[in-house]
C-alpha cells in the first residue's frame, strides 16, 4: 500500500472512531432503556405469573428458559380475548375511517386555499393538537355527559325528546378518538395534495374527463401515499389507547390497550399482558412495514 | 374545481375548524363559570384560579413536572446532539442499528415501551419515582432531538469549519466557536420539542411513576377519575396558555433559522 493509501485509511479509521465516540452515549441510553426492555417483554410474554409477584423469573435462569411456554398467547385464544382484539380492531379501523373520510375534504381545501389562508389554517389544525391530550379527553367529557351541552342542544332543538346516554358507551370512545388523532391524518394527507401538479387534472379535463373521473383516477390514486400514512399514523395509537376507553367507555370497552394495562397495574400478571402487548407490536409492526413499503421511508411524516 | 364544489369544500373546512376549535373553547368558558358542578352557565367568576392557585397537590405535581422536563431535556438535548452529529457526518460500523434504535420508539405504540420500562425497573429491584419517570423521558427524547438536528445539520456548510480549521483553530475550538453557534437555533428547537413531549407525557409516566412523584397529567388523570370541579378547567386553561405561549417562540426562533 502506498503512503497516501495508509494515510487514507488511518484518517477513516479515525473517523469511524470520533463517529462511534459521538452516538455511543445515545446509544448505550437506547439500548438500556428501548432494546433491553423490549427483549424483556418478549421473553416475559413465553414466562408464567408468580405466586406472590407479577412475575416468576424461576430460582436459576436456566429453570427459567427450561420452562417458557406458548401458554399466555394461547390463552389469548380465549373467545373474551379475541372479542377484545377484535373490538380494537373495528374500533381502530372505524375511527381511521372517519377521520379519512373527514379529512380528506379539509386536506383538499388546505392544498388547493390561497397561501396567505393556508399558513394560518395549517397553524389553526396544529394548536388543539399541542393542547395536552388528558385534556382534550376532558373536553369531550365535558360536551357527552347526559347533563352536557351537546345533549342540551339536542333537546333544545327539539331533536330528541330527552338526553341520551353518550358517556361510557363505545361512540362516545371513538368521538374523542376521531377528535384526538384527526391533525395525524389531515397533515399526511395535505403534504401528498399540496405536491399534486394543477396541470395533470387540467390535462385531464383537456381530456374530457369529468371532475368526478378525474378526482378517481388522477387525484385519489397520486395522493395514496398520504392517504397511507395518515391510515398508519391515526390507526397506530389507536390500537395501543387505553386512556379514552377507559375514562369515557365505561367497563363495556376494552380494547387491548385495557388489557395489557390491566395486567400490568390490576391483575398484576405481567407474562399475560406482555403477550398481548406482543400480538399489539406484531399488528403495528405489520402496519409499518406496508407503510414503509408502498410509500418510502418516513417522507410523508415530514410536513 | 368548479366554484359550487370549492364552496362546499370551504363551509365543511370551516365546519371542521368549529369541530376542532368548539370543545376547547367550551372547556375555557366553563372555567369562569360560578356553578360547582359546571353543568349550566350561572355566572362570571375567577374563584377557580384562585383554588387552584392555593391547591397544594397542583403545585407539588407542577414542580415534578417541571423538574422532570428541565433534567430530561438538558440530558436528551446533549445526547441527541452528539448522536446528531455522528450519524450526519460519520461512517462507523454501528451506524445501521444505531438508526434502527433511534426509529423504534416512533413507530411502536408508547405503552409498549411503558411496560417494557416498568419491567425494566421491577427486575432490576429499581423503586419507581422521579429519577425512573426522567430516565424514561430522556429515553423517548433522544430520538427526536436527534431528528430535528440532523435535519438542520442537513444545510450546513462545512466550508465554514474548514476555514476556522486552517486559521489554526483545533477541532474543540471549531466546533464550541463556529459548529454550535451555527447549529444553535436547531439545538434549541430539538430542546423545545423534548421539553413539550416531557411536559405532556402521559403514557410512559403511568407505568414510571411511583409513590409520591405525580407529575400534572397523572394528576389530571386521577381528577378525571373522580369528581370534576371547574378547577380542572381553570387547570386546563392556564395549560393551554402556557404550551400556546411556548409554541409561540419555537415558532419564533425557528423562522429565525430559516
Amino acid at each position: 500500500m502506498t503512503d497516501f493509501g495508509r494515510a487514507v485509511q488511518r484518517l477513516r479509521q479515525k473517523l469511524a472512531w470520533q463517529g462511534t465516540g459521538l452516538i455511543l452515549p445515545g446509544l448505550l441510553w437506547m439500548v438500556f432503556f428501548l432494546i433491553i426492555p423490549l427483549i424483556l417483554i418478549v421473553v416475559l410474554s413465553f414466562g408464567w405469573r408468580g405466586a406472590y409477584g407479577p412475575v416468576d423469573w424461576g430460582s436459576t435462569p436456566a429453570e427459567f428458559f427450561s420452562r417458557m411456554s406458548l401458554d399466555n398467547y394461547v390463552r389469548l385464544l380465549d373467545p373474551l380475548y379475541l372479542g377484545v382484539l377484535w373490538t380494537s380492531l373495528r374500533m381502530a379501523g372505524l375511527t381511521t375511517g372517519i377521520c379519512l373520510l373527514v379529512g380528506y375534504p379539509v386536506a383538499y381545501y388546505l392544498a388547493r386555499v390561497a397561501q396567505r389562508w393556508r399558513s394560518l389554517l395549517l397553524f389553526l389544525l396544529l394548536v388543539p393538537f399541542w393542547t395536552n391530550f388528558l385534556i382534550r379527553i376532558y373536553a369531550w367529557m365535558l360536551l357527552l355527559r347526559t347533563e352536557g351541552l351537546v345533549n342540551q342542544t339536542l333537546v333544545v332543538l327539539g331533536l330528541i325528546p330527552e338526553p341520551l346516554q353518550i358517556m361510557y358507551t363505545p361512540s362516545a370512545v371513538m368521538i374523542a378518538m376521531v377528535y384526538e388523532f384527526l391533525p395525524f391524518m389531515v397533515l399526511p394527507l395535505y403534504t401528498s395534495l399540496e405536491k399534486l401538479d394543477p396541470a395533470l387534472l387540467e390535462a385531464a379535463s383537456d381530456l374530457y374527463s369529468r371532475p368526478a373521473r378525474s378526482f378517481l383516477r388522477v387525484t385519489l390514486p397520486l395522493s395514496l401515499p398520504g392517504v397511507i400514512a395518515g391510515t398508519i399514523l391515526v390507526f397506530i395509537p389507536t390500537m395501543g389507547m387505553f386512556v379514552v376507553p377507559d375514562l369515557m367507555g365505561g367497563a363495556r370497552t376494552a380494547l387491548v390497550g385495557n388489557l395489557v394495562q390491566r395486567q400490568f397495574l390490576a391483575a398484576r400478571d405481567w407474562p399475560f399482558g406482555a403477550a398481548a402487548s406482543m400480538v399489539l407490536m406484531a399488528l403495528t409492526l405489520a402496519a409499518t412495514l406496508l407503510y414503509t413499503r408502498v410509500s418510502g421511508f418516513g417522507e410523508e411524516l415530514v410536513v | 374545481m368548479t366554484t359550487r364544489h370549492s364552496q362546499g369544500l370551504a363551509v365543511f373546512t370551516g365546519l371542521f375548524y368549529l369541530y376542532l376549535y368548539l370543545p376547547i373553547l367550551v372547556l375555557v368558558a366553563f372555567s369562569f363559570n360560578t356553578q360547582r358542578l359546571n353543568l349550566t352557565w350561572e355566572g362570571f367568576t375567577l374563584h377557580w384560579y384562585d383554588v387552584l392557585l392555593a391547591d397544594a397537590k397542583v403545585g407539588a405535581a407542577t414542580r415534578n413536572t417541571l423538574a422532570v422536563a428541565l433534567t430530561s431535556t438538558i440530558t436528551a438535548t446533549a445526547i441527541g446532539t452528539l448522536a446528531a452529529l455522528a450519524l450526519q457526518r460519520y461512517e462507523f460500523g454501528l451506524r445501521r442499528f444505531s438508526e434502527t434504535s433511534l426509529y423504534i420508539p416512533i413507530v411502536i405504540p408508547e405503552i409498549v415501551m411503558g411496560i417494557g420500562l416498568l419491567s425494566l425497573y421491577a427486575t432490576l429491584k429499581i423503586s419507581l419515582g422521579l429519577t425512573t419517570i426522567t430516565l424514561s423521558h430522556i429515553a423517548f427524547s433522544i430520538p427526536f432531538v436527534a431528528l430535528v438536528v440532523r435535519a438542520r445539520l442537513h444545510g450546513f456548510d462545512r466550508s465554514l469549519e474548514e476555514a476556522a480549521m486552517d486559521l489554526g483553530a483545533n477541532e474543540v475550538i471549531t466546533f464550541v466557536r463556529v459548529t454550535l453557534p451555527l447549529i444553535l437555533p436547531g439545538v434549541l428547537a430539538g430542546a423545545m420539542l423534548a421539553f413539550t413531549l416531557s411536559l405532556d407525557d402521559f403514557i410512559i409516566t403511568f407505568f414510571t411513576n411511583g409513590p409520591g412523584a405525580t407529575t400534572l397529567p397523572i394528576y389530571v388523570y386521577g381528577l378525571l377519575r373522580r369528581i370534576i370541579t371547574p378547577e380542572v378547567n381553570a387547570l386546563s386553561t392556564v395549560w393551554i396558555l402556557t404550551v400556546l405561549v411556548a409554541v409561540f417562540f419555537s415558532q419564533r426562533l425557528e423562522s429565525r433559522e430559516t
